[in-house]
């Protein structure tokens, strides 16, 4: 008997109701695939790292054994800044917040035992997401799996660093350049893998509104496409790869308007704008995550609650895969229960619920319509006033906007907004500005991550510089240095062969500071 | 509390590589929105930049945020280093601290901590405490 085919009370299902366009059909409103979680259930894959490498390979092994489809790495504030653990800068952030990778051994270590020819791997990572890439080939290079049998998803996302998450390096022109070069390797070398991940998700966490996110993620994807295209690719050749990640906050039928108007306009930019014929372009797929910052750090069993209805939202927008977050999430990185947890609420969705059964169960809602349709108008006005300021480019608008400070403005003026309101009493928060009994100490069970760990990664590092051929790694980064000097040339093969000499993360960043320069924000309030 | 006929003085700013600029941009607001004199010095600061604005400006208070689980490195650091350069400055850190972790804090001559959620009320009246005087005459 399968759950998804028929009610608890024996009820026979079809796969879709309503009206077309159905799901799979242009414009994708109501999904990409005609049959959606019928004939496949969203990836569950749970963002995990902290501590040292094997320290997360560990968690890694535990969340595929509970029955996780995906992998999703979590780097240290160091190794997201291209910092290696000894920089002065790392002191007492190396592993606090993610995991601290250094050089291609540590990578080697953070999937130990875990067949990369069988796993998708998610990599969040942004400025020096190229050398992390070029790590991940070497290490299933040497245990025997070619990198054209490699899936997974790199974040690389660098546009929204500017404008919400802030881990830089370099400054927009020459990062966008890193961009493409890895769009371009792996639409020739690495078919199974998604070289970027056009995300939402930290423009939202930074503050934004619904509308914002969806706006500034998708003019960023199209600045992508104008870049790539620029650069020489066809629209069709990397255009089906380019993959999102957005937030699912607690405003329910908004966060699935949001979802549903993504697709209708990616769809149709990518085909009247940009010239994409193959409907695959025409398709955004996404990963979904809980809203973090929605998570309580009081009364935090609360945020169990929060996670399931986020989580349901993201299933019924039509999310490809799902991170819920843990209900700690708001005190400290998740302990494994807690992480566990998170999980089972997915699984209770997906194999409980029923509402796998029906692709796109809302659609013909009166009122999820209207959602669509309204942020889908209040997102165009955005894109107007981006094409405006970039003279007919989005991606020349967005780098006017990171610019010129108005994405952190706006960004910034929606978050007060919403403080003011709760500070008002306006919205109310469970637990924070409301039904606050039952407040108390929280807190006993919670991941730490201590000073020992700083000491084991720094004596780490120290082994792999003493152990390599210095001249071999000299030699390397010359050539990296020679080939980032020359736009035309792509750095991938230059930064493989800088990992495989074992060059750290930190002394390749360097290298390429050399030639990039070193972006500096304006601070904005 | 005794008045001094001067705007309090704040600086804020993110200590080490962590980026989460929201909450402390909110708290800017707010202490603006009271009266304060805020200076905002942003992200990745260091000890010696916090320092040298700290001098410059003539700050009553330095508000750190921390999102990084770095406050027990850094925070008593970020404390002995302005001792040690003879300001008596008190430190409020905001961000992401287990209560476990306020005691430690507390001992380290931390001034406050105040954790997410924290109501305007709250931060404001922190901030005045801690710095010995409410801006009033």
């Amino acid at each position: 008997m399968d759950g998804s085919r028929s009610t608890l009370s024996g009820i026979p299902l079809e796969p879709v109701y309503g009206e077309g366009p159905f799901p799979g059909e242009y414009p994708y409103t109501r999904g990409v695939h005609a049959d959606m979680y019928r004939s496949r259930l969203w990836t569950m894959r749970m963002f995990a790292g902290f501590g040292t490498a094997t320290d997360t390979n560990g968690r890694f092994r535990e969340l595929l054994r509970s029955g996780s489809t995906g992998l999703s790495t979590a780097f240290d504030m160091p190794t997201l800044m291209g910092r290696d653990s000894d920089h002065p800068w790392s002191l007492g952030e190396v592993g606090r917040a993610g995991v601290a990778v250094d050089s291609v051994e540590d990578m080697a270590d953070l999937f130990a035992e875990i067949d990369l020819g069988g796993v998708s791997t998610s990599m969040t990572i942004n400025g020096p997401a190229a050398i992390l890439l070029a790590m991940y080939v070497v290490v299933a290079e040497q245990g025997g799996v070619e990198r054209g049998r490699l899936a997974g998803t790199l974040q690389n996302d660098i546009l929204k660093e500017y404008q919400a998450q802030k881990e830089y390096i370099f400054p927009p022109r020459p990062s966008v350049r890193l961009v493409t070069d890895v769009i371009r390797f792996t639409a020739t070398e690495m078919p199974r893998w998604n070289p970027v991940s056009v995300s939402g998700y930290h423009i939202r966490e930074a503050g934004s509104t619904a509308v914002q996110e969806l706006a500034f993620t998708l003019a960023n994807g199209f600045a992508y496409v104008e870049a790539a295209v620029a650069a020489g690719l066809p629209v069709d050749i990397f255009a089906p790869r380019l993959s999102f990640f957005f937030n699912s906050h607690v405003d329910f039928f908004e966060e699935i308007g949001k979802f549903r108007a993504a697709r209708r306009i990616w769809a149709r930019w990518l085909r009247d704008r940009y010239g994409a014929t193959d409907e695959r372009s025409l398709k955004l797929r996404f990963h979904t995550q809980t809203a973090g910052v929605s998570l309580t750090a009081q009364q935090p069993e609360t945020n169990i609650a929060r996670v399931a209805l986020q989580a349901l939202a993201g299933v019924l927008g039509g999310t490809q895969s799902l991170h819920t977050d843990s209900h700690d999430e708001a005190l400290a990185l998740p302990s494994e229960a807690a992480a566990r947890t998170a999980l089972r609420t997915q699984q209770v969705i997906a194999h409980e619920t029923g509402v796998t059964g029906v692709a796109d169960p809302l659609g013909g809602s009166a009122y999820v319509e209207w959602m669509t349709d309204e942020v889908e108008r209040r997102a165009e006005e955005v894109f107007a006033h981006l094409d405006e300021i970039g003279g007919g480019s989005i991606l020349e608008g967005v780098y006017e906007g990171i610019q010129s400070g108005w994405f952190m403005g706006e960004i910034a003026e929606s978050a007060y907004r919403f403080e003011r309101e709760v500070n008002a009493g306006d919205r109310i928060v469970v637990g924070v500005n409301a039904f606050t009994e039952g407040n108390g100490s929280t807190g006993t069970d919670l991941l730490r991550v201590g000073q020992e760990t700083e000491d084991d990664q720094l004596a780490r590092l120290t082994a792999v510089r003493a152990g390599r051929d210095s001249d071999a790694v000299a030699t390397a980064l010359g050539r990296v240095a020679a080939e980032a000097a020359d736009p035309d040339l792509n750095l991938m093969p230059s930064l493989i062969e800088a990992v495989e000499a074992r060059a750290t993360v930190g002394e390749i960043v360097e290298v390429l500071e050399g030639v990039f320069g070193t972006y500096v924000e304006t601070a904005v309030v | 509390m005794v008045g001094t006929g001067l705007p309090i003085r704040v600086v804020l700013a993110k200590l080490g590589l962590d980026g989460h600029d929201r909450g402390l941009k909110v708290v800017a607001r707010m202490l603006r929105d009271a009266g304060m004199e805020v200076v905002y010095l942003g992200l990745r600061q260091t000890t010696g930049s916090i320092l040298n604005a700290v001098e410059q400006e003539d700050a009553d208070v330095v508000g750190i945020s921390m999102h990084n689980a770095g406050h027990l490195t850094l925070g008593p650091r970020i404390v002995s280093a302005l001792a040690d350069a003879g300001l008596d400055v008190p430190v409020v850190i905001g961000g992401i601290v287990p209560d476990v972790d306020l005691a430690e804090l507390e001992a380290a001559g931390v001034a406050a901590v105040l954790g997410p959620g924290a109501p305007v009320d709250e931060v404001v009246s922190t901030v005045r405490a801690v710095a010995g005087h409410d801006g009033s005459d």
